[in-house]
C-alpha cells in the first residue's frame, strides 16, 4: 500500500538531509504510528506521500502508483484517494460543519445532491450529528477535529494520514478522535498517524515507527512509545 | 452546480475588490482603445493607399524650349515602358483649365498667370505606384524636360503623419497594456490571497487545478471583456463625433472610415482582452498557487 524505498529528502538550502535512506513499507489496513523528536522529519514523510515535497533520492509508492515519477497534472486525482487530518484542523470559517465536508466532495466534481447523501451519514459517523449547521467556531477543538475527519474521510479514502491530529486536544478528547481514527481503520482504511502523545501510542498497541534525525530507529508490530 | 458555483465565485471576486477591479478594467480599456485606433489608422492607411493609388500620376514638365522632336521621343519613351498603364498629353492650355478650377477661390492669382507660364506636360500613370524610381531613371535622360513630378511623394507625406500616429498609439497601448498586465496579477494575487484557505482546501482533497484556477481566470476575463467593450465604445464614439461631425471636411479627403471596419474591432478587442488577461491570470497563479 505504502512503500519508501532508500528515500532521502533534503530541502533545498537544507545543510543535512530531512530523511535519510529511509525504507518502510506499510501494508493495506495497517495502523502505523510514526513518533519521534520535533524535526526528526514526521511531517517530511507524511509531505511525500501527499507529494507535496519531492524525493531527493530513493523511491516513494503509494496505492501502487509510483509518486516520485508521478506527473504534476495528475497530482489532484492520486490525492482523492488520500485523507488527510492535520493539527490545525484546516476548515473554512465561513462555512458549517456540513458546508466543509460538502465543499471537499463539490470541488472534485460530486453533484449537491452526491454531498446531500453522503454528508449526513459521515457526521453522524463522527458523532456531530445534528451539529452539522454549525460553525466552526461554534464548534469545540475535538468536534473541529472531527470535522476535519469526516471530510478526510468522505471519499472513502484507501489511506488515511493524520499529522499530529491530537496536538491541540486535551488527554480526553485526544482518545475520543482516536477511537474515531481506529473505527475508520477497522473500515479496511490503511492510517498513518504521526504523534508525540506517549498515552495514545501505548494504549492503542499498534505499529510504532521511531524516527531520529532521518534516519528510522526503530519498528515495532505492537509497539510503545518507549 | 459546478458553473454556478464558478460564476458565484467570479462576481464575490469582482466586487471583493472593487477599486482594484475598476483600475483594472480602465487601464485595460485605455490600452484597447489605443489599439483599437491604432488598427484602425493601419486599415486606413491601406485604403488610402488603394484609394489613391489609383489616381496618382507622374507628371512630366516639358521645358519651354522643347523642341517637336524632344517631344516625339519623349512621347515615344513613355509609350514603349512596361510599367506604364496609360499616359496623356497636356497642352499649356489645358494646364491653366485646370488651374483655374483648382484655384477657383482667388481670382486674383487665377488673373495674373497666363497661358505662357504654366508648362505642357506629360501624365503618366504606372501599373504600379511603388515603379516610380525605376520609370523616373528610364526617363531622365531625356532632353526637353523641366522636371518629374512624383504625386505619390505629397501622398507618402500624409501617410507618414499617419503611420506616426499609429505607432505612437500603438506605443501608448503597449505602454497601457503593461499597466493592465500588473495590475490583472496584482487583482489576482490579492484574490487569490483572500482566498488562500479555501485553495489550500482544495489542494488537499485533489480538486483538479483547473477548477482551482477557473474562478481566477475567469473574473480576470469577465474584466477584460468590460474593458473591451469600453473600448469599443470609446472608438465607436470617437468615430462618431470626431470623424462623421468636426473633422468632417478631412475626411472627405482622406476617404471615410467605414462603419464595418470599427464593428471588426469589437471581436478583435474582446479577443486580445480576454486572451491577455487570462494569460496573465494564469501565470500568476502558476507563480502564485503553484497549481
Ligand atoms: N520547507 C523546508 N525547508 C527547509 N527545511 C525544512 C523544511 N521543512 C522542514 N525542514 C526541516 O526538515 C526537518 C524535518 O522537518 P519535519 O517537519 O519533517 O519535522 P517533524 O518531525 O514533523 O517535527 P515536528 O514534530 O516538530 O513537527 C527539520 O529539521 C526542519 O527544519
Ligand atoms: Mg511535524
Amino acid at each position: 500500500m505504502i512503500q519508501l524505498e532508500n528515500v532521502t529528502k533534503t530541502y533545498p538550502k537544507a545543510s543535512r538531509p530531512s530523511l535519510d535512506n529511509v525504507s518502510v513499507g506499510i501494508e493495506k489496513g495497517e495502523f502505523v504510528f510514526f513518533i519521534g523528536p520535533s524535526g526528526s522529519g514526521k511531517s517530511t514523510i507524511i509531505k511525500l506521500l501527499l507529494k507535496e515535497v519531492q524525493a531527493t533520492r530513493g523511491k516513494v509508492v503509494v496505492n501502487a502508483k509510483d509518486v516520485t515519477s508521478l506527473r504534476s497534472w495528475k497530482i489532484p486525482h492520486f490525492r482523492r484517494s488520500i485523507g488527510c487530518v492535520f493539527q490545525d484542523f484546516r476548515l473554512l470559517p465561513n462555512r458549517t460543519a456540513y458546508e466543509n465536508v460538502a465543499f471537499a466532495l463539490e470541488v472534485i466534481g460530486k453533484t449537491k445532491a452526491v454531498a446531500r447523501r453522503v454528508v449526513p451519514e459521515v457526521l453522524e459517523l463522527v458523532g456531530l450529528g445534528g451539529k452539522e449547521h454549525r460553525y466552526p467556531h461554534e464548534l469545540s477543538g475535538g468536534e473541529q477535529q472531527r470535522v476535519a475527519v469526516a471530510r478526510a474521510f468522505v471519499n472513502r479514502p484507501l489511506i488515511l494520514l493524520a499529522d499530529e491530529p491530537t496536538g491541540n486536544l486535551d488527554p480526553d478528547t485526544s482518545i475520543e478522535i482516536m477511537r474515531l481514527l481506529d473505527r475508520i481503520n477497522r473500515t479496511g482504511t490503511t492510517v498513518v498517524m504521526v504523534t508525540h502523545d506517549s498515552n495514545i501510542v501505548n494504549q492503542m498497541r499498534r505499529r510504532v515507527i521511531e524516527i531520529e534525525s532521518g534516519r528510522i530507529v526503530r519498528d515495532q508490530a505492537r509497539g510503545v512509545y518507549g | 452546480m459546478r458553473v454556478k458555483y464558478v460564476l458565484n465565485e467570479v462576481l464575490v471576486g469582482l466586487w471583493r475588490n472593487v477599486t482594484m477591479t475598476v483600475a483594472m478594467i480602465i487601464t485595460m480599456s485605455v490600452s484597447l482603445t489605443m489599439l483599437g485606433a491604432s488598427v484602425l489608422m493601419y486599415m486606413q492607411v491601406d485604403r488610402m493607399k488603394n484609394f489613391y493609388y489609383g489616381e496618382i500620376e507622374v507628371s512630366i514638365f516639358l521645358a519651354d524650349n522643347v523642341t517637336d522632336g524632344q517631344r516625339q521621343a519623349i512621347k515615344a519613351k513613355i509609350d514603349e515602358s512596361p510599367l506604364v498603364k496609360e499616359s496623356s498629353y497636356e497642352t499649356k492650355e489645358q494646364a491653366l483649365e485646370r488651374f483655374k478650377v483648382l484655384y477657383a477661390d482667388s481670382p486674383d492669382f487665377v488673373a495674373a498667370v497666363n497661358v505662357s507660364s504654366l508648362p505642357e506636360s506629360y501624365r503618366v500613370k504606372l501599373t504600379n505606384p511603388e515603379d516610380y524610381d525605376k520609370f523616373a531613371k528610364q526617363i531622365e535622360g531625356e532632353p526637353g524636360i523641366q522636371r518629374i513630378i512624383d504625386q505619390r511623394e505629397l501622398l507618402q507625406k500624409v501617410f507618414n503623419i499617419f503611420n506616426s500616429v499609429q505607432l505612437m498609439s500603438l506605443v501608448v497601448a503597449a505602454v497601457m497594456a503593461f499597466a493592465a498586465l500588473l495590475l490583472v496579477g496584482n487583482t489576482i494575487q490579492v484574490a487569490a490571497y483572500s482566498k488562500r484557505r479555501e485553495v489550500a482546501v482544495m489542494k488537499l482533497v485533489g480538486a483538479s487545478n483547473w477548477f482551482i484556477q477557473a474562478p481566477f481566470v475567469l473574473e480576470a476575463v469577465v474584466a477584460g471583456l468590460i474593458g473591451a467593450l469600453l473600448g469599443f465604445v470609446a472608438l465607436f464614439i470617437g468615430k462618431i463625433v470626431l470623424l462623421d461631425n468636426k473633422l468632417q471636411a478631412l475626411t472627405a479627403i482622406l476617404t471615410p472610415v467605414p462603419t464595418g471596419n470599427v464593428w471588426l474591432m469589437l471581436p478583435l478587442l474582446a479577443g486580445v482582452g480576454a486572451l491577455v488577461s487570462a494569460g496573465t491570470a494564469w501565470v500568476t497563479l502558476r507563480f502564485y498557487l503553484k497549481v
